[in-house]
């Protein structure tokens, strides 16, 4: 390494990887920024010209000719099409086939001596020389550039509207006790096999690295149908809370039992011996020796496991249903998708509210993450 | 909100219940046959049987569990796939004669193993470079961080996220997909990228390569970080350059790790649904086992036989791996 950083080849490698950075981060950036802007900028424009100024055509309707005064023997029609805002108009137009046919601040003529002026603040003026007949006002096409516009409507509108508040509860209540509850089982359960010696403590531990990788789908159908049967027998409904969170127990414990394992099976002899030595039981060893040691690989796991249940659509949607009240966050994105596929302020907020967990725990505790990677990457996922 | 209190109260009482139970049999145990205050035969004895049964005490929870949970299923699956969609009538091979002779599953197959060729091979390939250029630079830490960071992201999240680079408008309105305004930037026409046959099944392989990319870096940094400096340090005094130092010396003392990444992905691409699911979910012919399976479990009108005979396709293909991953970890304790 130390040869290659003096070679000039090394700002090959900064571009190189600035521009992988750029490849990977821009789709992410793509969705947080357009869920803040303006949900009518973010249909016609790229969220990558957020920032500028965006020319739109824009239609609006001059007041009608009950509101005309008589100025000077004319008669005068005013107000303004922007009311309000920061946009300016280019150009205007009365005909919806020339919606820029005029320049913002020169006159129209609309016939009958009519004359529509438009300036670039929006405000407009039409004079006429006879008083003006009808009860609609004139239409005005025009071209506004508006500026850039951020906001939080649209994250208002999910949490309230689109049931991403609800579900984001469900996930909650999916997620945290199916990371809590496996731990004690299977730290026992991997002390036992790191440090207890039994007949046959090698043909388990081969069982569950082979189990690490048996696909979910092996599970589901007669998971589902023993729950069915379950729920039948004792005539409680099949698809509840407690029935997910020991399926992501039973699916998480592999991983837990295997990596805790590895990680205890590491520490060094001499502390458990000294221990036992003083008399202490296994049981005190584990609780008050291993369990305090163990941490590090603790929370490695408590980590996957957490993303695995909060990021996980299958066991939701098989284990608690797709009913409107039961659908965890990843579930529901998949209904907007179908339901509201063009609704891009909904679908970008509604994923940023769905990955901003996950993102929270990755980011404060990516350290331990790695770690857990790195003493567990035989994992199937 | 109140399911929420409910959960963290069974949370607790989950909790509360695992260490009654660890205390609870521990002390049973240690009653029935104390080993302190007693003379010495007696007490070695009941030192013996407790040294015996404590074991099977700790794991009790997590065996049980595993075996309703894991174990159990696979021969249960097994035995569905010979059965009829109810579960009730044996069938025999008619499952599978179905399932060769369905279009569907033999695109399946065919897509599944376009997304196995390419996926593990090109986030090994991507998180290999990444993790030998990222090692050379002092933001290297911070350009690793995100590129790991769609690790954290939920598949039906990323797929929210390339659903929206992919986003198509038809041509002359002004694209807001960045894909598609790039190709208009360079003067080609718009194109609706989910529907191009075959094609869309590599758009669709982005989204996991985008995720699983960082996984290998991490793991293959790891490793380049352990390769003995000696080795480098000769190889640049015997005059070899960047490439061949890379490709000669560091990444053949890593094929372990490299094997270990790559059939890792494998497993994960094997089981790839929610991607699918979200973005096509199997139209255009990017149909995948997994979202197959799910498919014939529910909206097939739940044939059960059908969905586990796909099911025992995915798991013949993953046990391989599962055997290659057992010798090796035994291979492991033994050292």
């Amino acid at each position: 390494m130390i040869a290659s950083s003096r070679s000039p080849l090394i700002i090959v490698v900064h571009l190189s990887v600035l521009l992988l950075v750029a490849l990977w981060t821009l789709p992410t950036a793509g969705l947080l920024i357009s869920s803040l802007r303006d949900k009518d900028q973010l249909a016609v424009s790229g969220w990558w010209t957020a920032l500028s100024t965006s020319s739109q055509n824009l239609t609006g309707r001059a007041a009608s000719p009950e509101a005309q005064v008589e100025k000077d023997g004319k008669f005068v029609i005013s107000g303004n099409l922007l009311e309000g805002g920061n946009a300016k108009v280019s150009a205007f137009g009365v005909r919806p086939l020339q919606p820029s046919a005029f320049e913002a601040g020169t006159a129209a003529d609309l016939g009958d001596g009519q004359m529509l002026t438009v300036n670039e603040d929006g405000s407009y003026e039409i004079v006429s020389p006879t008083k003006m007949e009808g009860t609609r006002g004139q239409r005005i096409f025009y071209t506004a550039s508006v500026p850039p516009r951020f906001t939080l409507d649209n994250y208002r509108e999910v949490l309230n509207a689109a049931g991403i508040g609800s579900s984001f509860i469900n996930s909650l209540t999916v997620a945290i006790p199916s990371t809590i509850i496996p731990i004690l089982v299977a730290a026992f359960c991997a002390y036992a096999l790191a440090w207890m010696p039994f007949p046959g403590r090698a043909i388990l531990i081969a069982v569950i690295v082979g189990l690490l990788v048996v696909p979910l789908q092996m599970s589901l159908i007669p998971l589902l149908k023993l729950y069915n049967g379950v729920g039948a027998f004792f005539g409680v409904p099949a698809k509840t809370y407690v029935g997910i969170w020991l399926a992501h127990m039973g699916f998480g414990l592999p991983l837990a039992v295997y990596l805790l394992r590895n990680y205890m099976a590491g520490l060094p002899r001499e502390i458990m011996e000294s221990a036992r030595v003083d008399g202490a039981s296994d049981f005190d060893i584990f609780v008050k020796i291993i369990l305090p040691l163990s941490f590090p690989a603790l929370a490695s796991f408590s980590i996957f496991q957490f993303l695995w249940t909060w990021n996980d659509l299958l066991v939701a949607m098989v284990f608690l249903g797709t009913g409107n009240d039961e659908l965890v966050l990843t579930g529901r994105l998949v209904n907007l998708l179908g339901s509201r596929g063009g609704n891009w302020e909904i679908l970008t907020a509604s994923a940023f509210i769905t990955i901003i967990v996950p993102l929270i725990v990755f980011f404060s505790l990516q350290r331990y993450l790695v770690r857990g990677l790195l003493s567990g990457s035989v994992k199937g996922g | 909100m109140q399911q929420l209190l409910f959960a963290i109260f069974t949370m607790v009482g989950g909790v509360l219940a695992c260490a009654a139970y660890f205390f609870g049999t521990n002390w049973l145990l240690d009653t029935i046959f104390p080993s302190k205050g007693l003379t010495g035969a007696q007490a070695s004895r009941n030192l013996r049987i407790t040294n015996a049964i404590r074991p099977w005490l700790f794991m009790a929870p997590a065996l049980f569990a595993l075996a309703i949970y894991l174990v159990y299923p696979v021969f249960e699956s097994v035995r569905l796939a010979f059965h009829d969609r109810s579960g009730q009538q044996f069938v025999g091979f008619s499952n599978f004669v179905w399932m060769f002779n369905d279009g569907e599953f033999r695109q399946s197959i065919f897509n599944n193993f376009l997304w196995l060729l390419v996926v593990p091979a090109l986030s090994t390939f991507f998180g290999l470079v990444i993790a030998a250029l990222t090692d050379r630079i002092w933001w290297g830490n911070i350009a690793k961080t995100l590129i790991f960071m769609p690790m954290a992201i939920s598949f039906v999240g990323a797929a929210v996220i390339w659903k929206f680079v992919y986003d198509y408008r038809s041509e002359g309105s002004e694209q807001i997909g960045i894909l598609n305004a790039v190709v208009v930037a360079f003067g080609g026409a718009p194109e609706a990228w989910m529907t191009i046959p075959f094609w869309n099944n590599f758009f669709l392989m982005v989204i996991l390569i985008w995720i699983q990319t960082g996984f290998a870096m991490v793991i293959l940094s790891a490793a380049l970080r352990g390769i003995p400096e000696e080795t480098v340090e000769a190889a640049v005094i015997d005059g070899a350059n960047g490439f061949q130092i890379f490709f000669k010396i560091m990444v053949p003392q890593i094929w372990g790790t490299i094997a270990v990444v790559w059939t890792t992905i494998t497993i994960l691409v094997l089981k790839v649904f929610d991607i699918v699911l979200a973005m096509t979910n199997g139209q255009w012919q990017t149909q995948v086992l997994a979202n197959l399976m799910f498919d014939w479990m529910f909206r097939g009108g739940g044939d059960f036989g059908r969905g586990a005979s796909i099911a025992v396709v995915i798991m013949i293909l993953v046990i391989p791996i599962m055997i290659w991953n057992i010798r090796n970890a035994t291979k492991e304790m033994e050292r």
